[in-house]
């Protein structure tokens, strides 16, 4: 039944670039959320928040993408948790960003000055405040670059998803190129997809950086 | 010098120690401030000086002792320092301006998260202390587009905008070109003029020549001499005192 590649199978890989967004998306929304509770507990004035984290991180950090997903598909179901796979799975993408984000956003709180949190808590600044206004807006900035690119590779790390049975789009290129058996045009037109997904990032990533680097300069 | 005899003293340390691990940075510190006066602190390096001050807004803790600032007793909770650091400005050797805000942003920010002020009202009170220290015209630039007596005196307005009652100043001219010190001194002479209670840690002999009621010397964690300036000058009475101020006085 090969009929070369038309409308319904450039359809067929959109439906799989939809899961991929979808599941992305919800990663890193999870991930930033999650992200930044890990981030902000690392660098917690009590030493058993640190540690705990510490070993989040480690764990998630240590082990393959592919295990984590596994254990949060089969994993959650075999706990009696009666999630749709796409849950399971956001739910193994984002403990996974958490992890990653969460220590860029480590590295880059404990990279801004000291000076510039102990000057707001002696302007009477709490914590919190300390926090939102002074330290993670220059953190953010300092941690840019390092956040993108795992957005890029959380974008591609997604087609990791097709092993619990995802027809997200690597996996939905594989069975047109089956079907039609034209493996270097699929494929060329999946990997121009993902780099249309992930190039712009890449360049916005490089003139925010140019902006924020003029407006401090 | 105005004060009112037998006031309160605005700030009163007693028996203060404080320890980093095992090294003890502070012993038996003895020290009151009144109400508008000036007070330089000098020392050698590592002699504590930062230490003393940090501890008086808490950003040191101190393990023995008592602090009282204006009627609050500093202890380790909230309450209590929260109540003194809004009485109490600080300038830093380095500045501390916050680099993402403009230079306006940077004294408003307290005034309307601790003081919840308006915004309005914050920036009006901003205006008036940048132009004091004469910088208004900077406004709305960034604190990397200043140069470093600019921003020493951007912070200045910054500490003052939340109205202290006190301001401690770290070696604020430590960190500048040569031919920018005296744009932040005379600042401060202004400040001192006005009545501004001031703990100064500097090296600035002129400075205290002109402005302090009292000069301290510390060194190895001690107060070990404090006199007025023409006497702390021409007659020390302690060999380290002597040895430091001929230091001091061979480098300028
Ligand atoms: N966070 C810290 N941990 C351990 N030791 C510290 C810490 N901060 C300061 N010290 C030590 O305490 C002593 C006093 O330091 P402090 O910064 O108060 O000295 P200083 O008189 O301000 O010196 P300088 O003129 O160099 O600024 C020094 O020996 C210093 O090494
Ligand atoms: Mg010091």
């Amino acid at each position: 039944m090969s009929k070369g590649f038309g409308a319904a199978e450039f359809l067929f890989l959109l439906e799989g670039l939809k899961w991929t967004l979808l599941l992305s998306a919800v990663a890193f929304a999870g991930g930033g959320v999650f992200g930044l509770l890990v981030a902000l507990g690392r660098t917690a004035p009590y030493a058993a928040v640190r540690r705990a984290m510490a070993g989040y991180i480690a764990v998630f950090q240590g082990t393959p993408l592919l295990m984590q997903l596994f254990v949060a598909y089969y994993g959650l179901a075999l706990l009696g948790l009666k999630l749709p796979a796409w849950v399971a799975v956001a739910i193994g993408f984002t403990l996974n960003a958490s992890a990653f984000l969460g220590d860029i956003w480590r590295g880059a709180i404990e990279a801004v000055p000291r000076g510039q949190d102990e000057a707001a808590s002696a302007l009477g600044l709490h914590y919190g405040q300390r926090m939102r206004d002074i330290v993670l807006p220059q953190a953010f900035r300092i941690a840019q670059p390092a956040t993108v690119g795992y957005l890029v590779q959380l974008i591609k790390g997604t087609s990791l998803a097709a092993i619990v049975g995802f027809i997200e789009l690597a996996r939905a290129g594989q069975i047109v190129s089956n079907q039609i058996f034209e493996p270097i045009l699929v494929f060329g037109v999946v990997g121009a997809i993902y780099f249309c997904l992930c190039w712009p990032l890449s360049l916005l990533s490089a003139r925010l950086e140019a902006k924020f680097a003029a407006a401090t300069r | 010098m105005s004060h009112a005899q037998g006031e309160a003293p605005l700030i009163h340390m007693e028996g203060v120690e404080k320890w980093y691990g095992a090294f003890q940075a502070l012993t038996n510190i003895n020290l009151s401030v009144r109400r508008g006066e000036k007070i330089v602190l000098c020392g050698p390096s590592g002699s504590g000086k930062s230490t003393l001050i940090r501890c008086i807004n808490h950003l040191e803790g101190y393990q023995k002792g008592r602090i009282v600032v204006d009627g609050t007793v500093l202890s380790n909770s909230m309450k209590a320092i929260d109540a003194v650091r809004s009485e109490v400005g600080m300038v830093f050797q380095s500045f501390n301006l916050f680099p993402h805000l403009t230079i306006l942003q940077n004294c408003t920010l307290a005034p309307m998260r601790v003081r919840k002020a308006d915004r309005a009202t914050a920036e009006a009170t901003a205006r008036r202390y940048l132009d004091r220290v004469r910088i208004l015209d900077q406004a709305d630039k960034y604190p990397a587009q200043l140069s470093g007596g600019q921003q020493q005196r951007v912070a200045i307005a910054r500490a003052l905008c939340m109205e202290p009652k006190v301001m401690l100043f770290d070696e604020p001219t430590s960190a500048l070109d040569p031919e920018m010190v005296k744009e932040v001194l005379d600042t401060m002479v202004g400040l001192a003029a006005d009545g501004m209670t001031m703990i100064c840690v500097t090296h600035e002999m002129g400075f205290a020549r002109q402005v302090a009621d009292r000069v301290i010397f510390m060194a190895k964690g001690e107060i070990i001499e404090e006199a007025a300036p023409e006497t702390f000058f021409s007659a020390p009475q302690h060999q380290r005192t002597r040895e430091f101020l001929g230091q001091i006085l061979q480098g300028h």
